[in-house]
């Protein structure tokens, strides 16, 4: 159970979260079943800011999910642990997890629009979390609700409080939303996809804001995207995930400067990038998850590698490397590019 | 939303308007007429005249109805030729009007206390047993006739088992005193709790009858967008917040899920209108529906107009107070 309140509860250096073999299997009896997550493991340091990067459908959203013990109660088993400031969240009771999520660990989504109720002023939905974590009343949380609003850059916060998520541009409404994640002043938050439903300029104030905001809080964070780009400005460490494995793991100057698994590399070169020549095409990924082999005898992605040898098809690529780096592959690229 | 309203109050008069041409023309277009129903056998040519010219029948449509729509500005809908010969038809349709809105009211309540709940928990329920039964009882009270359903119940409850009243809204010699003529309020009102008790035994099995087919549709409404909202992100971000199961289920999910559900009542304000004419025949409710089955029958001109267009009124005024009510839940439309 937990610890006194006041004891610094994370040693230093010691992971906030440690994530160790953790397995979504979806399907219902009499279905085949579906493995979303295969074994999945790393480690997430206090103040630390994570990357959990790949392609749409290898994963990411719903290891994330699992963490939080948001999957549907139904037609899935999560097996592994996850273990957060000494338990482990997924052997938690349902109600014990209702008591972490919003006050140790939150989450934001990747559509602000229909991630907020439409029928309830945005005052409301942060006032909500703090009468829920903090036994606060209504009236006590909304002015501190404007100091959130206000905190993460929202102009003129009192009046935005009665407002409905409808009345706010799209950008005001990821605010709004990383305002109720901040509320209850999480130890981790993760963020699935934070911006990919922004516009360009406004996802870069996104990012900026949430840098700012972690460095400020000393939040550790967990930032899912399929976006390398993304990771470049504000990760401190990278997991790559294909297929529901992490493929290759990295910090950021490493993974950027001498990325070593094929699917790394394809990742990068599908960035685009400024300083490119205009015109330059960019070099996508060949093929889809669709041509993935199965993890148990092959390396998913051969099918789609340049790289690939015999053994590829043959053999499942052993994980090597540890919890900072670490790779998955049996003929990695050259070591510089 | 005072705009919005007037602007609606407006729509309803022009529907009014051109709703009274049509069954102005509707009614007259139908065979036999008021006429021969009101002379029978003893018809003849001469006969036949001398009363359409007294009632106004030999002149031209357009005629006919810009006189009826004359004296109905002024409140005269003209009377009743055969329901209640010589009464002021709109005095029929009011007196007749209480018994109607208390058997509709009974209806509503027991569709609605039944069929939100039921229909939250089967969808909570999803593919157990009880959303299972449910729905095929939903499905049942749906395309069974109100007319089987009324006539079902009262075979079994008040002729085979004796349990409630055979039909009528008050025992016979039973003295009460009238206030509005809503006989369950009426006893409350007056403090004779024999008459509210004895006028809510009247209306259990109608309003029951009455109440099969909202019933059914506010339950799969209810149910189906409970399930739709319980899919929805923002109640991903509710579960993200940690909120207790009651707050997510009260503000975050019945809240939203209500929307459909507000409309769908409204809507069933026509299927509660065209029940109870059955469900008055059947139990001998001498109410509205009552009265248009028969004027209907006998060709009342006069009766069938005013009520046909009451009913119209009810359902589009009905309808004005839903969006009033969804407005006041979904500030999307209200400050749009
Ligand atoms: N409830 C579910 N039932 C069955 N399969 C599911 C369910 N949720 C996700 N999946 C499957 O699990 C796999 C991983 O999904 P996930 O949502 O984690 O992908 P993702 O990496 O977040 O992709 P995206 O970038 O599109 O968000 C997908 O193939 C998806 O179809
Ligand atoms: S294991 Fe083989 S197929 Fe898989 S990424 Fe490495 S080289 Fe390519
Ligand atoms: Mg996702």
């Amino acid at each position: 159970m937990s610890t006194q309140p006041i004891q610094p509860a994370v040693r230093h250096g010691e992971p906030l979260l440690a994530v160790r073999d953790l397995r979504v299997t979806f399907g219902r009896r009499g279905e085949e079943p579906f493995r979303a997550v295969d074994g999945v493991s790393f480690d997430v340091r206090p103040g630390q800011t994570v990357g959990l990067v790949g392609e749409s459908g290898c994963g990411k959203s719903v290891t994330s999910l699992a963490i939080m013990g948001l999957l549907p109660t139904r037609g899935n088993t999560v097996e592994g642990t996850a273990v957060f400031d000494g338990e482990d969240l997924l052997s938690l009771s349902a109600q014990q997890m209702r008591d972490r999520r919003g006050a140790d660990i939150a989450m934001i989504f990747q559509d602000p629009l229909s991630s907020l109720n439409p029928v309830i002023q945005i005052g409301r939905q942060v006032t909500e979390v703090m009468e829920r974590h903090q036994g606060l009343s209504r009236k006590e949380a909304m002015p501190k609700a404007a100091e959130l609003l206000e905190r993460v850059g929202i102009p003129d916060p009192r009046a935005r409080l009665a407002n409905y998520p409808h009345q706010l541009s799209g950008g005001m409404r990821q605010r709004a939303l990383i305002a109720m994640a901040l509320a209850c002043q999480p130890r981790l938050l993760i963020a699935d996809e934070p911006t990919t439903a922004l516009d360009v300029t406004i996802q870069a104030q996104i990012l900026a804001l949430l840098k700012d905001l972690v460095v400020e809080t000393g939040t550790a964070m967990v930032m899912i995207t399929h976006d390398l780009g993304v990771v470049a400005g504000l990760c401190d460490e990278v997991n790559v995930l294909y297929g529901g494995k992490i493929v290759e793991r990295g910090t950021r100057h490493g993974l950027f400067a001498r990325p070593r698994h094929p699917y790394t590399v394809g990742l990068l070169d599908s960035i685009p990038r400024l300083d490119a020549p205009r015109g330059e095409a960019l070099s996508p990924i060949p093929g889809s998850v669709a041509d993935n082999l199965p993890w148990d005898s092959a390396c998913a992605f051969a099918p789609r590698c340049s790289n690939a040898l015999d053994v590829c098809v043959e053999k499942t690529p052993a994980w090597e490397g540890d919890d900072v780096v670490g790779l998955r592959c049996f003929n990695p690229m050259g070591v510089s590019r | 939303m005072l705009r919005f309203v007037v602007r609606r109050l407006l729509q309803m008069v022009g529907v009014l308007l051109v709703l009274s041409l049509l069954v102005f023309v509707w009614l007259r277009s139908l065979p036999g007429g008021p006429v021969s129903a009101l002379l029978g056998e003893r018809q003849t040519e001469a006969r036949r005249e001398a009363l359409e010219r007294a009632l106004g029948l030999d002149q031209p449509l357009p005629v006919q109805y810009v006189r009826f729509m004359q004296r109905a500005f002024q409140g005269d809908f003209g009377v009743s030729t055969q329901v209640l010969p010589g009464e002021d038809a709109l005095d029929i349709f009011l007196s007749r009007l209480p018994a109607t809105l208390e058997l509709s009211f009974f209806a509503l309540v027991i569709a609605i206390a039944l069929g939100i709940p039921l229909g939250y928990l089967a969808a909570r329920r999803k593919g157990t047993a009880l959303d299972t039964t449910s729905v095929i009882f939903s499905l049942v009270g749906v395309a069974v006739p109100v007319f089987f359903t009324a006539f079902l119940l009262k075979y079994f409850f008040a002729v085979e088992w004796n349990l409630l009243p055979v039909s009528g809204r008050q025992s016979i010699g039973l003295d009460a005193t009238r206030v509005t003529g809503l006989f369950v309020l009426d006893g409350i009102l007056t403090r004779e709790w024999d008459a509210a008790w004895d006028a809510l035994k009247h209306l259990v099995l109608p309003s029951l009858a009455l109440a099969t087919i909202p019933f059914a549709v506010v339950f799969r409404i209810t149910r189906a967008s409970v399930l739709d909202v319980l899919d929805e992100d923002y109640v991903r971000t509710a579960e993200a917040k940690g909120l207790t199961a009651k707050v997510i289920r009260g503000r975050h999910v019945l809240r939203n899920a209500m929307l459909p559900v507000v409309t769908t009542v409204g809507l069933q304000v026509g299927a509660l209108l065209s029940g109870a004419v059955l469900t008055e025949t059947v139990f001998s409710w001498r109410g509205v529906g009552q009265a248009l089955a028969e004027g209907f029958l006998q060709k009342d001109y006069p009766v069938l107009q005013v009520l046909i267009m009451a009913a119209a009124a009810i359902y589009v005024l009905v309808n004005l107070l839903v969006d009033i009510t969804y407005a006041l839940i979904d500030p999307r439309i209200r400050t749009r």
